[in-house]
């Protein structure tokens, strides 16, 4: 036990205390808020600097009055068309739009004429300013006024809720945040199960090719040495996650503050201080409406059984990898070199990929199939189909179901591993097939 | 007590024996040459003795106890197909080395600062394997190997890799260990380190254990009272109901080499008494078997009487 121990401390140290450990770990939780960040920052430079471009009319229909919208100057000119489009030529102006004389209900026949191809963002709001001027046109015709207009506009929004059939409890939901807690949650566990998986295998091939293994099992067991690499290297995705996590987060946070743009969470807290602040009713109310969309969320989030989903993620995620970890650990004792690897590495990453198309093929939309059951049953599939449905309300007897198979199951794999294991770190330059893998499982050593 | 008893083992896999009911005894604090051509079985027995592998039958005992995992950090290994953590800093790797077994770190710290400042390489505590060369990195392995004061060292193939400088530092240092009450185990097939260093030995061919003994037993067993002369002038006769005259040939000038071979019983101060009489004597030597011959002719299947016959006429 004591040297398990040693082999886990060293297994991670190893991990940790290299560049690419920290170059990794404070990278990758910077690539998002990133990208983020450049994404946002384009966007508010933009429109800061809108290109408003300086549109010539000729206005045949006299139906118009012309206002600057935000993406066009108008300018008016009169005279012949063919007067116009001479002028225009020797202006630096983007367009010249012609109006002919129209009716309401059928306006046809407008024209730009530019240098330069438009592009489809600048039609399309062309086109959109033109076809508001003549929807208040025809809304005059038909006698409606602005305030008629707005009180027709109308937005319902189900409110969704859940009622529990065994307790009748009735909680209130949101199968898009099902959706998107499944789908961050799944993603990660198969992330974290093949980048780790392979890691294992790595250290095993290493160890081999090294020649330093058969130094080790003179002083430790062979099955201890893989269980400590396993373990050991687990730990280092266990920080590494756990990093990026805190880090994710305050980088977010801190970027989202810069642009001025606020967390859900600081929104809410706000709004709240706001309102008790402020007397002026009318402010209160239109951004209250502005964030009812972000309140319903922030009540959803606390509507989910959030300790519950982290409690299961985290079993998952260590009962998935445990489960292939082993495997990736005998593979990577029958092999000589990565490449060797492949051949036995796609069996096994196999099943892993059938899991995380299926999270999105079947389980994230319809998390109470009966596919979905037994996807998340099934101890190759059920670390990445559970944790997809876990949001959704599992009952708990399937979650034990699933769970017990899951423990059975990296019981067996650790098992089955380490019996070809032990003799494949000490056999080199074998031509290794799965007929001596099973030559090796039968060995009694 | 015998530092190692190995009795009447035996190692099947699915289609062949690797060893074949094999005894061997290995005396306290004496250096012991296991010899055997490749896929003789050597690693095989090795790697029972180190619990990597287990035996489907016999008994092993070491130091008196038969042998369990208690034993692990009683023995030190050096394995032909050796290697160490490249990207490993030669510190940590003996410190964990050491503790896996089962030295404290404190004790473990001590010990492998004390041997880097033996063999003067203080300053390679921090340096990777990878920017060893392969005999610093040999020199590693070999402290890895001993650092833990094993009372039973087992080197399989030590001197490989090793230039003479290096190898001569590690013969003094293995030298040391057996004067400081260790027994140590060779696994060669280097026939000079045999002679040089061996004090018994043991021959494993074919899965079986064909030959075991002290050098000086073994080769007591292969000697044939065949004795060679350089001698001026070629004519002198001997009794030829005594003596048997193998081979002659000419040297240089007057000088010749004669192989003769004495009857049972007669000895080699008789021998010269004989001889001096009969010409001027300028060499004498007994002819006595060497390990290579010895080790090479049984390989080859021959039986004990056809090598002596053999032995005789090299």
């Amino acid at each position: 036990m004591n040297k398990i121990l040693l082999i886990i401390q060293r297994e991670f140290l190893n991990r940790v205390q290299k560049k690419s450990f920290l170059l990794t770990t404070i990278l990758v939780p910077l690539i998002f808020p990133a990208i983020m960040g450049i994404m946002i920052y384009i966007v508010v430079k933009q429109s800061e600097v809108t290109n408003v471009k300086t549109v010539q009319v000729l206005d045949d229909s006299h139906k118009f009055t012309f206002k600057d919208s935000k993406d066009f100057k108008f300018k008016v000119v009169t005279g012949s068309l063919d007067a116009a489009k001479v002028a225009y030529d020797s202006s630096e102006d983007f367009g010249l739009v012609y109006i002919p004389p129209f009716e309401i209900s059928d306006p046809k026949g407008f024209t730009l004429l530019s240098h330069e191809n438009p592009t489809v963002e600048q039609m399309g709001s062309l086109e959109g300013y033109f076809e508001d001027q003549v929807r208040n046109m025809k809304l005059q015709q038909y006698k409606v006024d602005q305030a008629t207009l707005d009180a027709l506009k109308t937005d319902i929004d189900i409110r969704q809720v859940t009622k529990d059939a065994a307790t009748g409890e009735e909680k209130s939901s949101s199968s898009g945040l099902i959706y998107g807690v499944g789908f961050v949650l799944g993603i990660l566990i198969y992330m974290f199960v093949l980048i780790y998986g392979i890691q294992i295998m790595q250290g095993v091939i290493d160890e081999k090719t090294s020649k330093v293994v058969e130094v080790i099992v003179s002083s430790v067991k062979p099955f201890q040495l893989m269980l400590g690499k396993i373990i050991g290297i687990a730990s280092v995705g266990l920080l590494q996650f756990i990093i990026w996590i805190v880090l994710s987060f305050g980088v977010t946070s801190s970027v989202l503050a810069y642009f001025g743009l606020k967390t859900p969470q600081k929104q809410m807290m706000e709004q709240v201080s706001k309102q008790v602040d402020q007397p002026d009713q009318n402010s209160v109310e239109s951004k209250a409406a502005q964030n009812e969309g972000l309140q319903k969320m922030v009540f959803n989030w606390s509507q989910l059984p959030l300790a519950k989903i982290a409690a299961v993620f985290v079993f998952f995620f260590l009962g998935g990898y445990l489960l292939y970890g082993s495997l990736f650990a005998a593979v990577g004792s029958a092999v000589d070199s990565i490449q060797d690897a492949q051949q036995f590495q796609f069996p096994i990453t196999l099943p892993l990929l059938i899991g995380y198309m299926s999270l999105f093929i079947i389980v994230l939309r319809d998390p109470n199939s009966s596919a979905s059951f037994w996807l998340s049953i099934i101890p190759l599939t059920s670390p990445v189909a559970m944790v997809g449905r876990i949001a959704s309300g599992v009952p708990n007897w399937e979650l034990a179901l699933s769970m017990g198979l899951l423990i059975i199951g990296f019981l067996f794999t650790t098992w089955v591993a380490g019996r070809i294991y032990r003799v494949g770190i000490l056999m080199t330059g074998t031509k290794v097939n799965y007929k001596v893998l099973a030559k090796w499982f039968m060995t009694k050593q | 007590m015998e530092a190692l008893s190995v009795k009447n083992v035996t190692k099947r896999y699915t289609n062949h024996v690797a060893l074949d009911n094999v005894s061997i005894t290995i005396p306290q604090k004496s250096i012991y040459g296991l010899l055997g051509p490749n896929g003789a079985g050597k690693t095989t027995l090795i790697r029972i003795i180190n619990q990597i592998i287990n035996r489907d039958a016999g008994d092993i005992t070491l130091f008196g106890e038969p042998l369990n995992e208690s034993h692990v950090g009683v023995i030190g290994y050096l394995p032909e197909e050796r290697g160490l953590y490249k990207k490993l800093k030669i510190g940590d790797q003996l410190l964990y080395l050491a503790q896996l077994k089962g030295m404290s770190r404190a004790q473990a710290l001590e010990k492998s600062k004390a041997w880097l400042k033996k063999f003067q390489v203080t300053d390679w505590w921090d340096k990777k394997v990878e920017d060893l060369s392969k005999g610093m990195a040999q020199k590693v392995q070999f402290i890895s190997t001993v650092m833990h004061e094993p009372k039973l060292i087992i080197l399989d193939e030590p001197f490989s890799g090793f230039d003479p400088v290096n190898a001569k530092l590690i013969t003094e240092e293995i030298l040391a260990l057996r004067d400081r009450g260790s027994t140590i185990i060779f696994s060669t097939h280097r026939m000079e380190t045999v002679e040089d260093l061996c004090d018994d030995i043991a021959l494993i061919n074919k899965s079986k254990k064909i030959l075991e003994g002290s050098k000086k037993q073994v080769k007591d067993q292969f000697r044939s009272n065949t004795f060679l002369v350089e001698h001026h002038g070629n004519s002198f006769s001997l009794d030829p109901s005594r003596y048997e005259i193998v081979k002659q040939r000419l040297i240089e000038g007057d000088l010749y080499g004669t192989t003769l071979k004495a009857q049972a019983g007669i000895k080699p101060n008789q021998v010269i008494r004989e001889l001096i009489e009969k010409t001027e004597v300028s060499s004498f030597q007994e002819k006595l078997p060497s390990m290579a011959d010895i080790f090479i002719g049984l390989v080859q299947g021959e039986d004990e009487d056809a090598l002596r016959r053999h032995l005789q006429e090299v």
